[in-house]
């Protein structure tokens, strides 16, 4: 409230500074891509504005997104995780299966799934703070070692690449529920990510903005020596910081299981990357110190729009790629465009 | 009135090699001691002891008539002794009330709604910057948008807010013109003004007798010089600095014709 005051006191500020505000959100770049992308399938695929579309638009976007929000908390902590994809794979067959050797109920195979999601997390987090090697290096090396346990552990224990059925388990229905159900609004049915997916996002954008550790999460992206010249505990930020991704790669683990009632094990490849791409369309410097958790649901949701409008438009799939390589190109430009003509101001 | 920081007779080995050798200085509240040199002087190596960066292997330090050894930073900042060094320690795109209470800010709220005091942290920035005559249009802005002598004053008034008693400055004119220098001292004697005993390294003898009390000079190690502001004038204080004899030499060298 002072603030504003003083602010509106101050008449070296001139008017017009809202605007030039705005320009500086990291968001705006792929808020008016996704706009435009949003118009152009809008009149390029018949039904893309039906409800039922824009419901699985929201899905795809929703599966990505919940990895999207911890994977740019990272980034703006100034790291990489290519860990992410596999580890849902990872994190979901430890659920199914754990469930399924005690013959225990589903809610069980869940919680331990938990626990060892989070301390290959942790294990990230601990092995880049301690041998100060750059997290490409060292997550390149656990997304290699996981996806060799996913398909070798399964094989040695189911004896094919994907998990035995659990959907006759105690705690089936209700795991379902949780993770993977179906919510019906005005006749049209939404996945229940979708609501994981807004509320991670909510959660995020408050640790961000108004708590000490997104202080520090900017910090230590942004400077980390003179953080830690201050006193900002970063090696206890950036462990934290890789549990968030597990903790995101736990719940979309186990929406994969609970969707169906198995998982293939040689999933997720591929899918960090993604993640990170829709990261750095929400506006996420990808060298870390400067990015929001909303720009990361905006890249999103421009993933979702782009997979599901050329399927509307009944394109080739193919030019899937082709749509996201230009677009991770032409956020990033205009990204940088934007901050520059914006600082450029002051 | 005693001291706050006092250096008698100060050496300092890396290894063989002597970086500093029989270096006396003392800082009183509300004074500055200035501290100059030229390239290699040993002036980092001194600033470095009082800063808790090293340990020195001779003589006496004395902090607020106490003997005693620095281990680390961290004990030199809870003895109120701040640093501010050249390649400032901010954080460039976080907005300058960001920065100003990075590593200690203040919260309110309980349990899981505990969150930063944002009214707070601006309205504190704004005063604390103000107190120090600084008027920043915005504190809002991304710390790195501003010039290299506004950034030094932050730093400044965000040691002095934090209480420090004595405030070390590396060079903080080096990089800049010569109007933002004057800027910085402006401030520098500011903190001065609210009773800090203020370090400041320079190879800048004007900028020096601006604003300096005392004057500790350095050349490859030892001390050369240390005296009061009525025991110098400017002229004897740029020759000694300059090398004396040595700037006759050069001058000889580069005649011409």
């Amino acid at each position: 409230m002072t603030a504003t005051l003083d602010r509106a006191a101050d008449d070296r500020l001139l008017p017009g500074s809202p605007l030039r505000k705005l320009l500086a959100r990291p968001e705006l770049g792929s808020v008016v891509g996704a706009l435009a992308v949003f118009v152009f399938f809008a009149v390029a695929a018949d039904g893309f504005l039906r409800a039922a579309s824009l419901s699985t638009v929201l899905y795809a976007s929703s599966t990505i997104g919940i990895m999207a929000v911890p994977v740019a908390l990272l980034m703006i902590g100034g790291e990489f995780d290519l860990s992410a994809g596999v580890l849902v794979t990872s994190s979901a067959l430890v659920s199914s299966m754990s469930s399924y050797q005690m013959t225990a109920n589903t809610w069980v195979g869940v919680g331990v799934s938990l626990l060892v999601t989070l301390a290959i997390g942790a294990f990230n987090g601990f092995m880049l703070t301690r041998t100060r090697l750059p997290s490409f290096i060292i997550t390149l090396g656990t997304f290699l070692m996981l996806t060799g346990m996913n398909l070798g552990l399964t094989k040695l224990i189911d004896d094919t690449v994907s998990t035995k059925s659990i959907a006759d388990m105690e705690g089936f229905p209700s795991a379902h529920a949780v993770f993977a159900s179906t919510l019906t609004v005005g006749g049209v049915g939404f996945k229940v990510t979708i609501l994981w997916w807004l509320g991670l996002v909510a959660l995020a954008s408050w640790i961000l903005m108004r708590t000490r550790a997104g202080n520090w999460i900017f910090a230590v992206g942004g400077n980390q020596d003179a953080a830690r010249a201050v006193g900002v505990p970063v090696t206890g930020t950036k462990i934290g910081l890789y549990m968030g991704v597990a903790l995101g790669a736990w719940i979309s683990g186990q929406h994969l299981l609970f969707s169906f009632d198995a998982v293939q094990s040689g999933e997720g490849v591929g899918n960090e990357l993604i993640y990170i791409i829709a990261a750095v369309i929400g506006g996420c410097l990808i060298t870390g110190g400067y990015g929001s958790a909303v720009g990361s649901a905006v890249g999103a949701l421009l993933f979702g729009m782009t997979s599901k409008g050329i399927v509307f438009a009944e394109w080739n799939p193919d030019w899937f790629k082709f749509f996201l390589g230009a677009m991770l190109l032409l956020a990033t430009l205009l990204n940088a465009w934007v901050r520059k003509r914006a600082e450029a101001d002051k | 009135m005693t001291s706050l920081v006092e250096l008698t007779d100060v050496s300092k080995n890396y290894g063989t090699v002597r970086a500093l050798e029989g270096v006396s200085l003392e800082v009183r509240s509300g004074e500055i001691t200035c501290v100059l040199g030229d390239n290699g002087a040993g002036k980092s190596t001194l600033i470095k002891i009082v800063a808790g960066l090293h340990r020195h292997d001779g003589g006496t330090l004395r902090i607020e008539g106490e003997e005693t050894t620095l281990s680390s930073p961290r004990e030199a900042l809870d003895r109120g002794i701040a640093t501010v060094y050249q390649d400032l320690a901010v954080v460039p795109l976080m907005p300058v009330w960001r920065n100003f209470f990075l590593g200690s800010e203040p919260r309110r709220g309980a349990g899981p709604f505990k969150r930063l005091d944002i009214d707070l942290m601006r309205r504190t920035t704004r005063e604390a910057l103000l107190r120090m005559g600084i008027d920043l249009r915005d504190v809002d802005q991304p710390i790195g948008t501003l010039s290299g002598g506004e950034r030094q004053c932050v730093a400044i008034a965000r040691a002095v807010h934090f209480g420090a008693k004595v405030l070390i400055l590396d060079e903080p004119t080096a990089a800049l013109g010569v109007k933002q220098s004057g800027v910085v001292l402006k401030y520098v004697a500011a903190a001065r003004d609210e009773g800090l005993g203020v370090v400041l390294i320079t190879h800048n003898p004007h900028h020096a007798y601006l604003v300096g009390d005392r004057f500790v000079l350095l050349r490859r190690g030892t001390m050369v010089g240390n005296h009061t502001r009525d025991g110098i004038t400017l002229d004897e204080l740029t020759q000694q600095m300059a090398g004396g004899s040595d700037l006759d030499a050069l001058r000889h060298e580069l005649e011409r014709g």
